[in-house]
């Protein structure tokens, strides 16, 4: 399936090569490179490349280029959703996924490639059976090794392997039990020059921290589980449990893991928590421009919209823009005509504001574009859907484990269109 | 390639040996900057004995393969640590020798040897890690040393050493793709393994094999079918895409029946020009019976559907092209929710779906409908998602959401990525095409556009409305007009000709300003790009044939010019316009047709959408996504007209090891509370949920007749039951000792109390004519050596059946058969029973024959389950009692030892089997008399013992008599 990997930097570098079959020049990078220049903006350049003798299938994370070689038929999705579980890996071993980080864990990234595939198809990807095949580099591991000559390689076939719960190693051991759930919602949503919401959907996951002895079996309930109708689960749920009783019932990885992502995608279940009034206008014939933003909380059941940053793209034509922001800072790229404003909280009785006035390019026309808005924005200990965790249960497992569930609400792809 | 491999130095190139080393360097040190002598360090660190060094210079010697860097002269002293006891330099040796095999062949082969021995390691890690290795050295002298260690690691007791072998197999087959017959056996062999690991590895290998043995997956189909929800998710996407080209090959089109045409009726108007077809394909088909979803089929679809929940995107698609290729309509709507979920996902997982979901919306654009909205554009999406999802947009307009989705062009077309308002001008002229209640209203808007500052967006608005205009030009002349101004300003090639030519073509309407504008043009001619030099041409034939009178001399002017062009398409083009138009005496015959020739009536073109008919490609498959196909795509085949023999994927045995796993489950639930069971996510909830799964597929697959004859039977029982009391053999039987690996064979025992009946004739196969078979369990009278079979049958078609009886008996030596008595007349719906007697001679062996009615014949085979290889003895409630009273001692002990003890008989054994069952010690006690059975013969399976002692527990829990 996947005969060879090619990582590449921003600058076009080759810095990582990985072969599972016959070795495939990097030449074949040359199509990649063709493509890149065609595409305007580094996200432009196609997923898939059809080369003379092979088919080049990449994704673009950390700004660093993963290509995988391919020679004949395959899921395309399943090569993207191998790349992606890579990238996802070595952030977890290495904490970051920099161009810096793989080079200086070159053997260790070499040594997790090998397991993760065996003549291009996938073998283990599970991050607790790789962790136990390969130890994730820290600082103390290297001065132990480096004194008693042990290694980072496990020899015995990692427990998960060969169980029922590949995603759970035996022997877990903690002297603090504890088990955090996040409950993380998105709003994704366009609003329209007046204000109406276009669509609005709320994409929702419940990442969890389980650090729990032994072989903890748990039981996630919600008050009101109806919201869920279309999830995706981590392995791990039964999901025949959920069909029937609406109960999230499953053997926790152990660690971080993603419990389940869920989408709510009908709208009036949609709270929008800010609203925005802007004016942003060019005259015709003059060189100037207004500009003109107020933020507002909207429905935010009382609770502080924190963080908020808006930005946006700017057209072409604008030089610079003299702006006065009641509260936060606001920077303005002239080259890239990002507009971008550091709002911080909103304080309901004294609404955030940048006023002011943007520079043309002389002679140049009006710019008949409207600039999109968007913004970002957090509002904690809230889900914006309203879900809410009922309660949490262990069996198997004797000990009182630690609980705590934290929610938050922060703003997706959020655009307002002026 | 000169020019890339001049790139390749330019970027640090993968074979420049000789290049300078920088500090940063790992392998270089530093000091070291000759090529000679830092490989010379390396060779001394990897020579020395200390572990460390090794270590240190493996790692060295690794990032120079990770960074593309030649360390091939290093191969001799690497190899030599082959054998190395530090586990992390030996695996990174294996890395380095997989590297450096092929271009090493003789040095690699010194390392063989380790790996051999290796294959023999207690550790089954280092076993499966040896025969990565090994079958991953590509040396061609080493295929019969891989094709052993295949052969060996394929029967492993290690699950994990045979899912290495799976992977090994693809890896032999690209070395020696002659060893392709032998590799089939191993796949086979793999394919028939129960575990969830090699599943997925073995499916893979079969296909890059021989994906077109689709033969071999008959008997694996529902074992496959049922595991898959515990597969891990890489193997699920193979095994998913593999089943969608099995069921096209095994099922009947779900789709090409009568029945679903209520649902048409409820439908959007999309499908009515499909269903005309599909109606016309039909007719001959009229008179055929409803059609009837194979069972296999059903358990398909229910048992992938759960895997749209999936976290991996590759899985959800597997999914939603199996149900876009295998379900009924009324069902696909199920995979739209998911696959829209997944547009939150990556970009390149969003570029990958949404290519699918505009081949599925133009298809079946009702799915896609309720989630208009999720593919509204963002201002923030790269171009490429834009793009597409205009396209699905497009796809998904109707006279419904139309001015919906307008708005949101109109939006789109402000955008400052003007090559998506293109594609947005483009759409809306699709739009304007496909929903004739808006073209009017798409026109003016195009028109408006024309006068947007951006030229891009001019041009494109002139190409859609040329096209627009074509379908109804007499009502739109003054936009012709408007456009004829245009040719002032725009500069834009193409727009120019289509401008051109629309003035060209429907000069009759603009019979004023069609001349001007040659005249303009006429003057600009030399500076204009070919293409709209060929439409001046164009222009100047047609007004010369319409309004000779004023254009006369322009023409000759133009094509004077032209004929001195540099392009020699414009000077053939205008020397054969002159010739055609130009009345001489020469001219032929076709002047006089020349005005017939220029300005016929020219269809409208049609505008489509680039994914219409893409669905012949598998969706989801890399050659769908470039509409090409791709190197080693297996085709989706078509329906079959009649669907093949459905009884091939009837495994008696592995039915009864299936239901051993549910009841071991059910068993060990009994005695050890929640047990964490192998086949399931170790949770007794799920445990039950696969239980009454695998119960309704029973009752799927075999029908409601089977209680009946359960209750049939019984009856029968008891009446034959007095007269067999003593027959001879049979206590003589009863007494024969059974061996230890008896009590493995007894795993395969079909444990359930009621008499499992099995499909021998479908009914669809059979024309109406539907038997079914049963071990009756009863002595069969005409001879005791023999199993008794009754045989049900059941006449579904509307005529009788007549001279019902076999031919053509066709058995392994030894084996004998007593043949069913004739039945001479079964009436339509009717049901008649017969008993035929088989000797297995021991063994399960199919019998085949051929079942004949009055006009056909079948051939069908017959083939025992392990357990009902029996042979039922008779007991007096005495005996019972003597035989129970000896067995008590046994039933205080724990089950295992007293398995693992050959010391007992069958008898003794099947009794405390009764015992141990609380349920069935009640019934036993008010009995007056016992069936048991005397197993006939043994069969070993030492493979089970091995793997599975757990599975020892299971119970064969025949049927024992009745109450009074």
């Amino acid at each position: 399936m996947i005969h060879s990997l090619f990582l590449i930097n921003a600058s076009g570098d080759i810095f990582l090569e990985k072969h599972w079959k016959s070795v495939v020049s990097r030449s074949v990078c040359d199509y990649f490179f063709e493509a890149q220049e065609r595409a305007s903006e580094p996200e432009n350049v196609p997923p898939v490349i059809p080369t003379p003798h092979h088919y080049l299938i990449s994704v673009l994370r950390h700004r660093i280029y993963f290509v995988a070689v391919i020679q004949s038929e395959v899921p395309p999705l399943f090569v993207i959703e191998f790349l992606h579980r890579v990238v996802d890996t070595f952030q977890d071993y290495f904490g970051v996924c920099t161009e810096a980080a793989i080079k200086d864990n070159v053997v260790v990234v070499y040594e997790l490639l090998e397991e993760m595939l065996d003549n291009g198809f996938p073998l283990a990807t599970e991050s607790n059976i790789l962790k136990e095949l390969i130890k994730p580099p820290t600082i103390l591991r290297t001065m132990v090794n480096t004194i008693t000559g042990s290694t980072n390689v496990g020899e015995q076939l990692p427990t998960g392997q060969l169980s029922v719960v590949p995603w759970r190693r035996t022997g877990v051991k903690y002297t603090n039990n504890e088990a955090y759930f996040d409950v993380v919602e998105e709003i994704d949503a366009i609003i329209d020059k007046s204000g109406s919401t276009i669509t609005a959907e709320i994409q929702g996951v419940i990442d969890a921290c389980v650090k729990l002895t032994g072989m903890p079996d748990l039981t996630l309930s919600f008050m009101n589980p109806r919201l869920l109708d279309d999830v995706s689960f981590h392995p791990c749920v039964r999901f025949k449990r959920w069909e029937a009783e609406r109960i999230l019932s499953f053997i926790p990885p152990d660690g971080n893991f993603r419990l389940l992502s869920y989408h709510v995608s009908s709208q009036n279940l949609v709270a929008i928590p800010v609203y925005v009034k802007h004016n942003i206008t060019f005259r015709e014939g003059s060189s100037q421009g207004r500009f003109d933003l107020t933020l507002g909380p909207k429905q935010t059941m009382g609770k502080a919209v924190e963080a908020v940053l808006v930005s946006s793209q700017l057209p072409r034509g604008v030089l610079n823009a003299n702006l006065n922001a009641s509260q936060g800072t606001y920077t303005f790229d002239p080259v890239t005509k990002m507009l971008t404003w550091d709002v911080g909280k909103i304080n309901p009785q004294k609404l955030p504001s940048l006023k002011g006035s943007m520079n043309l390019q002389a002679g140049a026309s009006k710019p008949d574009e409207n600039p999109t808005i968007n913004i970002q924005l957090k509002i904690q200990q809230m889900a914006i859907s309203g879900l809410k965790v009922n309660r949490l249960d262990m069996y198997g497992e004797k000990y009182k484990p630690f609980k705590g569930i934290k929610y938050m609400t922060k703003a997706g792809k959020f655009q307002v269109r002026t | 390639m000169s020019a890339s491999s001049a790139f390749n130095e330019e970027k640090g190139g993968s074979s420049s040996v000789g290049e300078p080393e920088y500090g940063h360097d790992p392998a270089s040190g530093g000091i070291f900057s000759s090529d000679y002598k830092r490989h010379d360090d390396l060779k001394e660190m990897l020579d020395s004995n200390k572990d460390s060094l090794k270590l240190e210079a493996m790692k060295r010697i690794v990032a120079m393969i990770a960074r593309g860097k030649n360390a091939s002269d290093l191969f001799p002293a690497v190899v030599k640590n082959v054998a190395c006891k530090n586990i992390e330099v030996k695996k990174l040796v294996y890395v380095y020798l997989v590297r450096y095999a092929e271009e090493q062949q003789d040095l690699a082969l010194l390392s063989i040897s380790t790996f051999q021995r290796g294959l023999k390691d207690p550790n089954q890690l280092i076993r499966a890690s040896a025969l990565r290795v090994l079958s991953s050295i590509r040396v061609t002298i080493i295929v019969p040393i891989m094709m052993l260690a295949i052969k060996e690691a394929a029967s492993d007791m290690s699950p994990y050493v045979r899912k290495t072998a799976a992977h090994a197999i693809p890896k032999l087959y690209s070395l020696d793709p002659e060893q392709k017959d032998q590799l089939i056996e191993v796949i086979e062999k793999l394919l028939a393994d129960k575990t969830t690991l090699v599943a997925g590895s073995v499916v893979m290998a079969f296909e890059e094999v021989c994906p077109e043995r689709i033969d071999l997956i008959h008997k694996n189909y529902r074992k496959l079918c049922n595991l898959l929800i515990d597969v891990e998710e890489w193997g699920q996407v193979v095994i998913i895409n593999m089943l969608t080209r099995y069921a096209r090959t095994q099922f009947l089109n779900p789709n090409m029946n009568g029945s679903d045409k209520t649902f048409y009726g409820s439908d959007e108007d999309e499908d009515e020009e499909e269903e005309e077809k599909e109606k016309k394909a039909e007719a001959p088909m009229a008179k055929r019976k409803p059609y009837v979803m194979d069972p296999d089929h059903r358990l398909l679809l229910r048992n992938t559907k759960p895997l749209l929940q999936s976290r991996n995107a590759a899985v959800v698609m597997a999914v939603a092209q199996l149900y876009f290729h295998l379900a009924p309509k009324v069902e696909v709507g199920v995979i739209a929710k998911a696959l829209v979920r997944l547009l939150r996902s990556h970009s390149e997982v969003q570029y990958v779906v949404l290519q699918n979901v505009a081949t599925m919306s133009i298809k079946r654009r009702g799915m896609f409908e309720p989630y208009l909205k999720s593919f509204y554009i963002r201002s923030t999406d790269p171009t490429q998602i834009k793009v597409l999802k205009l396209e699905v947009l497009t796809n998904l307009a109707n006279e419904t959401n139309i001015s919906t989705i307008l708005r949101e062009f109109q939006t789109y077309i402000k955008s400052m990525d003007k090559d998506f308002v293109a594609a947005t001008i483009q759409a809306i002229g699709r739009c304007a095409t496909n929903i004739g209640e808006v073209r009017d209203t798409c026109l003016n808007g195009l028109v408006q556009l024309l006068s947007n500052r951006d030229e891009l967006v001019v041009a494109e608005s002139v190409v859609v409305i040329k096209k627009l205009l074509q379908m109804q030009p007499e009502k739109h002349s003054d936009i012709i007009k408007h456009m004829a101004k245009l040719t002032d300003n725009i500069q834009v090639p193409m727009a120019r000709a289509s401008i051109l030519w629309l003035i060209g073509e429907y000069c009759e309407h603009v019979p004023k300003i069609a001349p001007d504008v040659l005249r303009k043009m006429a003057k600009s001619f030399t500076n204009e790009e070919d293409i709209v030099k060929l439409q001046i041409i164009n222009l100047a034939a047609k007004l010369y044939l319409t309004n000779s009178k004023q254009t006369k001399l322009l023409t000759q002017y133009v094509l004077n010019l032209a004929k001195y062009d540099q392009n020699y398409d414009i000077r053939d083009r205008a020397r054969f316009i002159r010739q055609l138009i130009v009345p001489t005496e020469k001219s032929g015959a076709l002047s006089k047709y020349a005005k017939k020739l220029f300005l016929a009536l020219k269809p409208a073109p049609v505008l489509e959408s680039p994914f219409k008919d893409r669905d012949h490609f598998q969706l989801g498959s890399l050659s769908h996504l470039l509409n090409a196909k791709a190197g080693g795509y297996q085709e989706l085949p078509d329906w079959p007209e009649a669907a093949p023999d459905p009884s091939v994927r009837n495994v008696e045995v592995k039915d009864s090891v299936r239901a051993v796993g549910t009841v071991t489950c059910r068993d060990r639930e009994r005695w050890k509370g929640a047990r964490v069971c192998s086949r399931t996510r170790a949770n007794p909830p799920q445990e039950r949920k696969h239980q009454r799964k695998s119960d309704q597929q029973k009752s799927d697959s075999e029908s409601e007749s089977d209680e009946e004859s359960d209750s049939e039977s019984s009856q029968s029982e008891s009446d034959d039951s007095d007269s067999e009391a003593d027959d001879p053999v049979c206590n003589n039987r009863k007494h024969k000792c059974i061996d230890s690996s008896l009590v493995l064979c007894l795993q395969n025992i079909s444990p359930c109390s009621a008499l499992k009946s099995y499909e021998l004739l479908h009914r669809i196969r059979g024309e109406g004519l539907s038997v079914e078979y049963c071990f009756s369990r009863q002595p069969f009278s005409p001879d005791g050596n023999m199993v008794a079979v009754q045989m049900q049958f059941t006449n579904n078609a509307t005529s009788e059946a007549k001279n019902l009886h076999m031919e053509d008996v066709k058995l392994q030596s030894g084996m004998r058969v007593k043949e069913f008595p004739e039945i001479e007349l079964l009436p339509a719906g009717e049901t008649a029973t017969a008993v035929m007697g088989i000797d297995f001679c021991d063994s399960t062996q199919a019998a085949n024959f051929q079942l004949c009615t009055h006009t056909r014949k079948f051939f069908v085979s017959i083939q025992p389950p392990v357990g009902e290889l029996m042979r039922p003895v008779f007991l007096t409630e005495n005996e019972f009692k003597k035989e129970q009273g000896e067995l008590i001692s046994v039933t205080c002990r724990p089950p295992t030892p007293f398995l693992s003890d050959s010391r007992f008989n069958s008898i003794r054994f099947i009794l405390f089997c009764i015992a141990q069952n609380r349920k069935l010690q009640i019934c036993l006690r008010g009995l007056y008399s016992l069936y048991t059975y005397d197993i006939l013969g043994p069969e070993t399976h030492h493979r089970h013992r091995k793997n599975s002692p757990k599975n020892e527990k299971t119970l064969p829990r025949g049927k024992k008599g009745k109450k009074p």
